[in-house]
């Protein structure tokens, strides 16, 4: 057990037994939904469905449903499928790297983070499928398989076969972890069960787990090393990513700063969705005594420092531009900031680079409303930090006379709206019928912070 | 007792020899020759045959064929998969051009240029590319019709010989200009016969120029200009470029002078002063924008200029002020003295014949302008035809013919002619669908196409050319001529006709010791396309009264009128709207606008802005326009050189009886065509107003931005002077920073490059020549199957085209004036076409970033894009550099929403596709693949002949350039044309060009695109460009 100073702020507070804690957990699986929760699911399945409907013109009529033109051939498509990859960042970064650097804090929250991370990875892989003119053909042509078309290999130079790894990699692995950790929860809920069903149902996803010394050895190393697999991939997905970008030849996009300016972009907007939905979820599920205050301004902190990194991205790639000499690249940055697409760009900069540094006032940081507005408004910037990226150095490239305006359709906004709807739909199923925190981790750190009760 | 007995397959087994023991393993001990020795025995025959049965029964079990009809014989030359060429030759309504018809399986597909002939020099048109798309438009006339019903050829024979007989001295045979002479004679024997009246008119009239030649020369005609002769070109409105009779010759004999080479170090220099910015305005060295009211001032001040300079009487006019360009055209017209064309589009007679003036004092007749030598393509009688509508207006006329032409549409008097002919007993028409004026008639009775037709044609004084049938008439048509025949009482064939008239009048003509009689010089003729008889010495005798000519332009002109004026025009995709229902032209972007399936009216810049009208994306507004008493709607497009307070109109749309592709779109403009002194007038000076309605309009356009932003790597340029000084003047050498100091991009790479064992493609585009006529564009389209999308697929910037023509404005701005000033093109501005294709990089970004290898690279360094291997992830197109891949958004081929894609949405419209070209699925890309099947078909036949491929392998870009400024060839080999223009030295992996002007767009990437260009020079004074700065 971890000895912890006296004077350290408990990371639980309210003073929660091991008891309470598998009441306030495991109680909201086995109540009966809240009429909030079903409120909730209706209007995600609603958007699923009217989202189902583009994506179904889209792949009966063919990509003309989306505004894209002879100039532009990525814009929300490809915006989109970076955006949720970034959201994707955070549960890893908070289970694996966190749990490495022993950041103990993290066991409350990172079941929901690890959640939203396989669910936003989902989303943003349904891009990569629907953005290809043929996705009946391309969503196997473009892995490895063996084949009897002459044995026609896929292109190892191409970036986008590394993001299929990459994403898929990723996706595997996030998915293992997380539902290593619900093992033990999933066994919880199974002894308590007082239904036939729920004990079958929970009974088979706890994989027979015995709650045996030997097992959680077994559990504890298991996590360990897939935190150690999972970290290089925090890292890897997004710089590889960058690559379909950073390895082209377009200005605006070919540009080595890349990799380690999508990584902290990527944090910065996973951390913020995670703020955005675990002060909701916190506040539904009255969780306040496991997601403190404390919570809140830790991870705020993680997103002054990335929006900064991202800020100084920013900057520095203007300084390159002009420190290159290369009048195309010149023209991209001048053109971002001042040409018709000025109002993505100040949106950019005005979401990511400056509210984010409202968080250095303490009493911002530590508010809940200001930090839950932040939040959508840092995913509102990096949603148009990938638009600039991606529309506003496509747009305007090399040769003038190909220069183009980009305008969404409703098919855009449509299967945008369609990723939403499976997001919360996945996501508002999770909060009910799985464990939203960690309850056995969670346990762990109470015996040392719960002293309290006593006194 | 142990076995030894032993049995043998034979004698062999037991002599066992050496060479029984080394077939004995193989299981067919004797040689097999099937398919590889040189008499197949009839066992191979009959295996064959087994084999071939079974397979091709497998195959039938597995896709049924639909609709194909096999040959019962198999016509003599025709094999399946292998094209033939037959010399024919385009015509539509008074347009020309020799031309080659490319049949596969006894389908016309292509037309090229017939490089035999000198009057058309081997070029086409954009019309003439597409037209072989309106063979197969469904909307024609499939049957004859009385009175809307269809008829049989009997029945409307008989009806219509009755009617000609009895409305016997009235009958009027209406025409655009006939170049044919056996066309001319059958209708002179209708003519005859029942005493009827011919009159013709061309769509823009050049009437004018033929009186001012009358009364100057003593016959009614158009000389035939060469421009190739003339150092300084003046031209008045005078697009030769773009829409003058004959203009693949005019563009191939322009460019001429325009090319450069180490030999050649000298060009011609081009002046235009015009109203409307024209190709021929766009390819001037000088350009001067006037209004049309003052177009007789400058002629004639002109003409003072160069008489004082010559010596010769000057004439009373007032003066222009501002004439500096003006008295610099006339010292150079002066200065080349008998190698200078002054040309005028008036259409008035008194400016032609100060014109002829000028060309005359310049002693210009009998050296670059020959007067013996008439073009016929222009015959039009404004006069003759006004009496025409007079008389039919007043009853006097009881039947009119008329001959494929549409004067409700297309003339000027089209409503008079409309409300005219219900005055008429009877009209006919052989037009081959149910348009403006056939609408009205009660007889039609449809001609062929051209490509079904047999004809002839005498396009200059002694240069003849012949049509042949490339295809049976589809539809129940006749040709017209053999209806005239007919009509008039006369059974032969219109074949035996024009065999006869041949035989009789130009076998005369004919050298009579190279051919053995008769047939055989047909036989030559029909094969060549062309015949050219000797013709008569240039003469150079004209009259001109010119106090009279001058008193009559300065009443008629005036240098400071100040109302709004008209000039219409004809744009190059369009043309004069008599192929409007062609879905290709209607896609075609406008040379100039780049806009696409509209008209609108070209406004000065600076007056749109005082209309508080701004073109945004595309998007524009309305204004409602009145000239000559009649009021429309129209959308305004700001146009950098339109001259200030004039407004320009293309005609050719607005069509409503054409078919579902031309109807509705645009507006016609031949209504605001009006009769100015018995001639048909293009212009308007007076009447004319534009009211800003504040309607939004939408105008789709395939290039919005008009300048290059000053990129030297992607357009470079010079002046004739400093190209004189340093042959790479102008040129831009990038250079890349490396730890070794600056490097020339190609000497660093991270790639190891390919190798090119047997031939490596290139082409070479020399910007100089290039007018941006279009006619690779639409060359391109036919030959490769290319869609058509719509408006507003355009609008949502998705139009197909592999081959744009990219053109640019120059910019009063520079970089210190910021990037925003450089967006906005100069108020008359310098103009420069460039024709980008996939540049097929030896080094192609887009070919490392396909996750999938759809898109490669050949050993003979074409990028060659696999569309069954495509998924679309459109990557390619966004790492491309020069934007040149097509995205198949929607499925254009089988599918309502593109009903207009004729080429692939009907039965009989997809008979024009290329049967080498797939057509191309929803989803995947595609790109220009330098005619990839034109190379392989190239290189079977030098196989075949056991000869290495030469300049005859060529794409369709480049054969149909008129002006010759695309050359594609094999840069192995070291004879080829491209080889030696660009004096290509080889190196291991790559290859260089030693020409000073050749440069790579884009260098600096290194992609190292096979597309050369050749810098653009402009033959201007350098002190004209301080000049400027100072003003």
């Amino acid at each position: 057990m971890i000895a912890e100073s006296a004077i350290r702020e408990p990371l639980v507070t309210g003073g929660k037994t091991v008891h309470d804690v598998t009441e306030d957990i495991s109680g909201r699986v086995e109540e009966k939904p809240a009429k909030s929760w079903l409120l909730a699911m209706a209007i995600s399945l609603a958007l699923l469905a009217v989202g189902g409907y583009a994506v179904g013109r889209l792949v009966w009529d063919g990509i003309g449903m989306w505004g894209l033109n002879k100039t532009v051939g990525w814009a929300w498509d490809i915006t989109n499928f970076v955006w949720w990859v970034g959201i994707g960042h955070a549960g890893t970064l908070i289970s694996a790297i966190l749990l490495l650097f022993r950041q103990r804090w993290r066991m409350s929250i990172n079941r929901a983070a690890e959640a939203m991370t396989i669910f936003a990875v989902i989303c943003a892989a349904m891009f990569p499928v629907l953005h290809m003119g043929r996705p009946w053909l391309g969503f196997y042509w473009a892995l490895p398989l063996p084949n009897t078309f002459g044995s026609l290999w896929v292109n190892f130079n191409s970036p986008l076969l590394w993001d299929v790894f990459a994403i898929s990699t990723y996706f595997s692995v996030s998915l293992v972890f997380w539902y290593i950790g619900l093992i033990p929860d999933f066994a919880t809920i199974r002894d308590r069960a007082t239904n036939k069903i729920s004990a079958a149902v929970y009974g088979t996803l706890s994989f027979g787990w015995d709650g045996a010394a030997k097992t959680w050895s077994r559990y504890e190393t298991v996590a360990l090393v897939l935190a150690g697999l999972a970290t290089p991939l925090v890292l890897s997905v997004h710089t590889i990513v960058s690559f379909d970008f950073a390895t082209s030849v377009i200005p605006g996009w070919h540009t080595t700063i890349f990799p380690p300016y999508f990584v902290a972009g990527a944090i910065f907007s996973g951390f913020a969705m995670v703020l955005t939905l675990l002060i909701i979820t916190r506040r539904v599920y009255k969780l306040e005594d496991y997601i403190t205050i404390q919570h809140i301004e830790l991870m705020n902190i993680v997103i002054i420092i990335t929006g900064s990194i991202v800020g100084i991205a920013y900057i520095t790639e203007f300084f390159i531009a002009w420190y290159s000499g290369v009048e195309a690249e010149q023209y991209a940055f001048i053109n971002r900031a001042t040409g018709p697409y000025w109002w993505a760009y100040a949106s950019m900069m005005t979401c990511n680079v400056i509210s984010p540094q409202l968080f250095w006032s303490k009493k911002i940081r530590t508010n809940i409303a200001a930090t839950f507005v932040i939040s959508i408004i840092v995913n509102i910037g990096m949603w148009f930090e990938r638009f600039v990226i991606i529309v506003t150095s496509l747009h305007r490239d090399y040769i003038p006379s190909s220069w183009a305006m980009f305008y969404p359709k409703w098919a855009d906004v449509g299967v945008y709206l369609f990723t939403f709807g499976l997001f919360f739909t996945l996501f508002f199923a999770f909060a009910k019928f799985f464990p939203v925190i960690n309850m056995a981790e969670v346990k762990s750190i109470i015996k040392a912070t719960g002293e309290k009760k006593k006194a | 007792m142990k076995e030894t007995k032993k049995y043998w397959k034979g004698l062999e087994q037991l002599k066992n020899s050496a060479e029984f023991q080394e077939q004995a393993n193989k299981e067919f001990p004797e040689y097999l020759p099937i398919n590889d020795g040189e008499d197949p025995s009839r066992r191979d025959f009959l295996k064959l045959m087994g084999f071939g049965i079974a397979a091709v029964s497998l195959a039938a079990c597995e896709t049924p064929v639909k609709k194909a009809i096999p040959y019962v014989k198999k016509p003599e030359s025709v094999d399946p998969t292998l094209p033939n060429y037959y010399a024919s030759t385009y015509v539509s309504g008074s347009d020309y051009c020799s031309v080659l018809v490319k049949t596969r399986e006894g389908r016309p597909i292509k037309l090229e240029g017939n490089k035999l002939s000198t009057i058309s020099g081997g070029g086409t048109t954009p019309q003439v590319e597409a037209s072989v798309l309106s063979l197969y438009d469904q909307e024609r006339l499939q049957d004859p019709t009385i009175d809307g019903n269809k008829a049989s050829w009997e029945e409307i024979d008989a009806a219509i010989s009755k009617e000609l007989a009895t409305a016997n001295g009235k009958v009027t045979l209406v025409s655009n200009s006939i170049a044919s002479p056996s066309t001319q004679a059958s209708i002179n024997s209708l003519v005859e016969k029942y005493g009827a009246t011919h009159v013709s008119y061309d769509q823009v009239s050049f009437s004018g120029m033929l009186n001012a030649y009358e009364t100057a020369f003593g016959s009614r005609m158009m000389p035939h200009h060469d421009f190739s002769k003339a150092k300084t070109i003046v031209s008045f409105g005078a697009d030769f470029l773009g829409t003058w009779p004959n203009r693949t010759a005019n563009n191939k004999q322009f460019a001429s002078t325009r090319k450069l080479s180490k030999s050649k170090q000298d060009m011609s220099r081009l002046y235009s002063f015009e109203s409307n910015l024209s190709l021929t305005g766009s390819n001037a060295d000088y350009r001067t924008p006037i209004k049309p009211s003052q177009e007789g001032l400058y002629v004639a001040n002109l003409y003072n200029a160069v008489a004082s300079k010559l010596g010769a009487a000057t004439v009373n006019v007032a003066k222009i002020e501002d004439d500096a360009v003006l008295m610099k055209a006339a010292g150079d017209l002066v200065k080349s003295k008998g190698a200078s064309i002054v040309a005028s589009g008036s259409n008035d007679a008194n400016v032609q014949l100060m014109v002829i003036a000028i060309n005359g004092l310049l002693g210009v007749y009998g050296t670059a302008i020959d007067a013996t030598k008439a073009v016929n393509l222009r015959k039009g009688d404004d006069a003759a035809f006004a009496s025409f509508v007079k008389g039919l207006n007043a009853g006097t006329v009881s039947g009119v013919i008329f001959y494929n032409c549409n004067p409700v549409y297309d003339h000027a008097q089209g409503a008079e002619i409309a409300t005219g002919l219900e005055k008429a007993q009877f009209a006919i028409s052989t037009s081959d669908r149910t348009d403006e004026t056939s609408s009205l008639a009660k007889y039609v009775a449809p001609d062929h196409h051209f490509l079904e037709s047999w004809n002839d044609f005498e396009p200059v004084t002694g240069f003849y050319s012949l049509s042949q049938p490339a295809i049976r008439n589809i539809f129940n048509t006749r040709q017209a001529q053999q209806s005239f025949l007919t009509w008039s009482g006369d059974n032969t064939s219109y074949y035996d006709f024009v065999r006869a008239n041949w035989n009789t009048n130009v076998f005369a003509k004919a050298n009579t010791v190279e051919y053995f009689n008769f047939d055989s010089f047909w036989d030559k003729c029909l094969h060549d396309g062309v015949f050219e008889a000797p013709t008569d010495a240039a003469s150079s005798e004209y009259a001109v009264e010119l106090p009279k000519v001058a008193s009559a332009i300065a009443k008629a002109y005036s240098a400071n009128n100040t109302g709004l004026e008209l000039a219409l025009y004809v744009n190059n995709s369009v043309g004069e709207g008599m192929q409007a229902n062609n879905p290709w032209l209607q896609e075609m972007p406008d040379p100039i606008t780049k806009a696409t399936w509209d008209n609108y009216l070209t406004v000065s810049p600076k007056q749109a802005a005082e209309w508080g009208i701004e073109l945004g994306d595309m998007s524009t507004q309305m204004v409602t326009f009145t000239a000559n008493g009649k009021t429309a709607d129209i959308p305004v497009l700001p146009q950098p050189g339109q001259a200030y307070n004039t407004v320009g109109l293309a005609v050719g749309y607005g069509r409503t009886n054409a078919g579902k592709v031309a109807d509705g779109v645009g507006i016609n403009a031949y209504q605001f065509a009006s009769l100015a002194n018995g001639a048909v007038s293009m212009t308007a000076t007076s009447g004319v107003s534009a009211e800003p309605n504040g309607k939004p309009y939408q105008i789709a356009q395939t290039q919005t931005h008009q300048t290059y932003m000053g990129r030297e790597t992607v357009i470079q340029e010079t002046l004739l002077s400093e190209y004189k000084k340093d042959n790479q003047a102008g040129r831009h050498f990038p250079k890349i920073a490396t730890a070794d100091g600056p490097k020339k991009p190609y000497a660093v790479s991270l790639w190891k490059g390919h190798e090119y064992p047997n031939h490596h493609w290139g082409m070479m585009i020399d910007l100089n020549s290039c007018t941006g006529c279009g006619s690779c564009t639409i060359a391109c389209q036919t030959e490769n199957n290319i869609p058509v999308v719509g408006k507003a697929e355009v609008l949502n910037r998705r139009e197909m085209h592999w081959l744009r023509i990219d053109r640019y404005y120059s910019s009063d701005s520079t970089k210190e004036d910021g990037y925003k000033a450089m967006e906005v093109a100069a108020e008359n501005p310098e103009v420069t076409f460039q024709p980008m294709m996939c540049q097929q990089c030896n080094n192609a970004p887009c070919e490392t970033v396909c996750p999938v290898a759809a898109t490669t690279h050949s050993s003979e360094g074409l990028n060659q894009m696999t569309y069954n291997r495509c998924i679309g992830t459109r990557y390619c197109a966004n790492n491309c550099p020069y934007k040149v891949r097509r995205f198949n958004w929607f499925k254009y081929h089988d599918n309502k929403q593109f009903d207009k894609n004729l080429s692939m949405n009907n039965d009989l419209g997809k008979m024009v596709l290329n049967p080498d070209v797939t057509v191309r699925a929803r989803g995947v890309m595609e790109k220009c693949t330098f005619c990839v099947q034109r190379i392989q078909a190239g290189k079977l036949e030098a196989k075949r002949e056991g000869v290495r491929p030469g300049d005859e392998v060529t794409s369709a870009c480049a054969s149909s350039c008129p002006s010759e400024a695309l050359v594609f060839g094999d840069m192995k080999n070291p004879n080829s044309k491209i080889s030696q223009m660009l004096k290509i030295k080889q190196n291991e992996k790559s290859v260089t060009a030693e020409e000073d002007r050749a440069y790579h767009v884009l260098e600096e990437l290194r992609v190292m695109p096979n597309v050369w260009y050749l810098t653009k020079v402009r033959n201007k004074d350098l002190e004209s460009k301080t000049e400027k700065a100072e003003a």
